[in-house]
């Protein structure tokens, strides 16, 4: 291992998208080393596909909105699962991590004051996205990526090299975090162009990933969302937590095929589309659940009237949280009224003029009229759902990002678990990456400055180097390509939107099996920019993420937000006290249930009490919260 | 419904490589990366290809088809006729590691010598008071998804490898002139610098850039010529001229 090629940093940054970023600037700010490692190129992570808007109360649009109001539906929207804590923070610092990307030079959209324009979304009681058009997460990405060099710009004046103190290290994977003595020293990867491997020794190490749409099959998640981070995670020692919760965006686009899975903007509905069935039925006003019931209008009439006085009407039931219009739409599909490809209607055509839709939406004009032909100003569109989101995630500590169970590794983003409970709002992902990329960029430099160096040990690189050349010590195994094929059948027709018990069980031994063929994958070629050697790893974290997926969902015998048990119909207060939490022993997934930590009473009071009956029990609403 | 599809792909590396004809099956509503990821599985397992989001919106599969600087994510099979043979190639101007992939490190490179925005000091978080028509100015250039097809259909670059030094290319001309527009960026001489450090004057407004954006900025129109025009009349105009030397003052705004 002479000839290995080795850095040495303070932080290692594991992800380049909105919460990676934000990780890295904070971490070197703080006066710390960073190296930010990447898939892709710099600045293309799957963030530039957040569309809609960062939520944050900021109040500008409805003055009488603040972080409780956002609190408050931030836990309605994820059914009470979510770890308090989080949503608390997140709610809170959203508007200050927007306002800080200004003084980086973002630009969003403008309200007539001059101040941050924000708009309505599903679940959110106020309009509260700041957007810019339909293309927010490109400028988050953007606007930190640029941030990201002007750091780089000073340290080029203050040492002279722009690269002493922070560097992007793109097209790389990352396929072992080393612990030595207990605690993280370090992380192992291959380069994609050469396929020659590095070894970074860090005193901190921070996972920001993302997703892991591609362990399904639709999906509007890049090639990159392989569960990566998910699976680092779990394989260093740390815990993922309530992994059944995916969310299926309600409004992916079904045709042509080649673009099945790709988002279509809840913006959409935010600017006034509307939900049609085959019979031109607009469906959504029969899927309202009791919760839901105060806040939601039960007739076009007041649903109409609300886009034009919001303090006077209830909202149309197009923006109810995402699980309820994505089980809406696939009852309507499975009842016979889809469309001929096997979605549903999504009109905008008859509220907005053609130059709003323009002018409001136009990455959707403009991707529906190149890829499907279809002119959104004219004609609806056709839309069904689509694997989106994972609310799952490590399992970390709310104020520092920390991953429990490993000392020196952080979490943040979507590959994070519990901020969002079972179902996620729309916006509140970017706010998410924002808030935590800096509270881990904040925990990870604490970290590093408190411990010292901790070396990586010739035996932990020799095990790592052993697994990359695997795949090509064999010939004649199994193709990676196929057994991923293989792998997204499975979790789309037995862990998917609807799920029983023994199609979960079924899952469960499916994915046993290829993981075990997995064992035996042969690569082609040789190691320079090779995707089928790539995948192989690919493979093998999407391969842990399902197998934590179906034997959490397995367990959960109620139907909440991003799960729902067609032999568990209904929700359950008793499964909102526990939390799922997977582990791995090296060989297989095991799940496990923990206590869901009681909310404060200074939040559990931010509620009213009949609103807390819905969803605790008897004995929850008297003790009033923990103190 | 599937039909057979005949593609040339051009598979190698810096040392060598050449066009290879494969015939694959493409259906209905497909997009040429849609045919290629098809090879991929099923007949060159290693070839070398980047894409993220299938979308059009990160930049990624940016690659020649038919000599044109295309995304192949939005380049649909059916635009081309039944008896057609695809070709695709790796973009011209940087270059090639593998097979359809190239090195654009060129690219960042560039951005990293563009001046970052600068805020005003005593504008707090939250205090910023914007029109939008004047973000709009700025907002179309930050449409930009760094595909990097301008820069590769730019002859300045493309057929003179020499000039890669001294010239930024249109995309870095969008990103000065995004500053330059910003209603609060602080940072003056914008414009002047990008005339004379980073090759402004070397481009001849052909609008290749604008023809192959996928994102439809017109970056000759908005962003290059008035900021042509602009250093044009701070050089030549007699007054402002005599104005600059008698008040000292470090160029005009």
């Amino acid at each position: 291992m002479t000839n290995l090629e080795k850095y040495k940093y303070d932080v290692v940054v594991i992800g380049a998208g909105g919460a990676g970023l934000r990780a890295a600037v904070e971490a070197r700010e703080s006066g710390l080393s960073v190296a930010i490692i990447c898939k892709s190129l710099f600045g293309k992570a799957h963030t530039v596909m957040a569309e809609g808007g960062a939520a944050a109360s900021m109040g500008n649009v409805n003055s009488g909105d603040n972080w409780m109001v956002h609190f408050r539906d931030t836990m309605r929207g994820g059914k009470f699962l979510n770890h308090y804590r989080m949503a608390e923070l997140h709610a809170k610092e959203s508007p200050d991590r927007i306002w800080e990307l200004e003084v980086w030079g973002a630009l969003f959209d403008r309200t007539k004051e001059g101040k941050i324009s924000q708009r309505n979304f599903g679940g959110h009681e106020y309009p509260r996205l700041a957007h810019v058009g339909d293309r927010t997460g490109l400028e988050l990405i953007r606007t930190m990526q640029q941030r990201i060099v002007a750091l780089q710009q000073q340290d080029a004046r203050d040492h002279g090299n722009a690269e002493s103190h922070m560097k992007v290290f793109s097209e790389l994977t990352v396929t072992e975090i080393i612990k030595e003595n207990g605690k993280v020293a370090g992380v192992y990867g291959y380069w994609r162009e050469s396929g020659s491997e590095v070894l970074f020794d860090a005193k901190s190490v921070i996972i920001a990933t993302g997703g892991v749409g591609k362990t399904f099959k639709i999906t509007s998640n890049s090639w990159e969302g392989t569960g990566d981070g998910h699976a680092l995670a779990l394989r260093a020692g740390a815990n993922l937590v309530d992994m059944e919760f995916l969310q299926f965006h309600p409004t992916g686009m079904v045709w042509p095929p080649s673009v099945r899975g790709i988002l279509v903007t809840e913006s959409v509905r935010g600017e006034g589309g509307i939900l049609t069935n085959n019979v031109g039925e607009r469906f959504m006003f029969k899927y309202i659940p009791e919760v839901f019931k105060n806040i939601y209008a039960d007739n076009e009439a007041e649903a109409d009237r609300w886009y034009l006085d919001q303090d006077n009407n209830r909202r149309p039931p197009e923006l109810l949280p995402r699980d309820e219009v994505a089980r809406a739409i696939n009852s309507e599909v499975k009842a016979g009224r889809g469309t001929e490809h096997g979605g549903v209607f999504l009109d905008v055509s008859k509220r907005l003029s053609a130059e709003v839709i323009k002018k409001r939406l136009p990455s959707m004009w403009h991707q529906f009229y190149e890829l499907a032909g279809v002119d959104i100003t004219k004609e609806a569109m056709e839309v069904g759902p689509t694997c989106h989101y994972v609310m799952g995630g490590v399992e970390v500590e709310p104020d520092t990002a920390a991953a429990i169970g490993v000392p020196g590794l952080f979490a943040a983003g979507e590959v994070a678990g519990g901020m969002h409970g079972s179902n996620r709002l729309g916006g509140n992902s970017l706010s998410d990456l924002l808030v935590f990329g800096r509270r881990a960029g904040m925990g990870a430099s604490e970290y590093a400055k408190k411990n010292g160096e901790n070396p990586v040990s010739d035996a932990a690189i020799k095990a790592a180097a052993a697994r990359i050349e695997a795949p090509f010590s064999r010939t004649g195994g199994e193709n990676a390509y196929s057994l991923h094929a293989e792998l997204q059948e499975i979790t789309h027709n037995l862990v998917g939107i609807i799920r029983t018990g023994s199609e979960l069980q079924e899952a469960i031994e499916k994915i046993a099996a290829i993981r075990a063929r997995s064992a035996n994958i042969a690569v082609a070629g040789d190691r320079k920019f090779n995707p089928g050697f790539h995948l192989a790893f690919d493979l093998d974290n999407m391969l842990l993420v399902a197998e934590s997926t179906a034997k959490s969902a397995i367990l959960r015998e109620e139907s909440r937000g991003g799960h729902t048990r067609d032999d568990f119909p209904g929700m359950n207060n008793k499964w909102r006290q526990v939390n799922h939490i997977s582990s791995f022993d090296g060989d297989k997934v095991s799940v496990r249930a923990q206590a869901l930590l009681p909310i404060p009473k200074e939040l559990f009071d931010l509620f009213d009490i009949h609103e807390l009956e819905k969803y605790m029990t008897p004995e929850e609403i008297t003790k009033g919260g923990s103190n | 419904m599937a039909r057979k599809l005949n593609l040339r792909i051009w598979r190698g590396d810096s040392t060598n490589g050449g066009l290879q004809d494969v015939v694959v099956e493409a259906n209905d509503g497909e997009v040429v990366l849609d045919v290629i990821h098809r090879v991929q599985a099923t007949q060159m397992g290693d070839l070398a290809v980047r894409w993220n989001c299938k979308a059009g919106k990160c930049g990624s599969c940016s690659m020649e088809i038919n000599g044109k600087p295309r995304l192949a994510c939005m380049t649909q099979v059916s635009a081309y006729g039944d008896d057609e043979t695809i070709t695709v190639t790796p973009l011209r101007a940087f270059p090639v590691i593998k097979d359809l992939v190239t090195d654009v490190s060129f690219n960042y490179r560039k951005a990293m010598e563009i001046p970052a925005y600068s805020h005003p000091e005593n504008l707090k978080p939250g205090e910023a008071r914007m029109e939008q028509v004047d973000v709009e100015r700025s907002q179309e250039f930050r449409k930009c998804i760094e595909c990097f097809l301008c820069q590769d259909t730019c002859h300045v670059i493309r057929d003179h490898e020499v000039n890669k030094k001294s010239f930024a290319g249109p995309r870095f001309f969008i990103r000065i002139a995004e500053l330059d527009m910003h209603p609060l960026d602080t940072l003056k001489n914008r414009k002047k610098t990008a005339q004379e450090e980073h090759g402004l004057g070397m481009c001849n407004i052909t609008k290749c850039c604008t023809e192959v954006c996928p994102e439809h900025i017109r970056i000759t129109d908005n962003a290059i010529i008035p900021m042509k025009e602009r250093v044009v009349d701070e050089k030549y105009d007699p007054i402002r001229w005599l104005g600059s030397k008698i008040r000292k003052r470090e160029g005009i705004v």
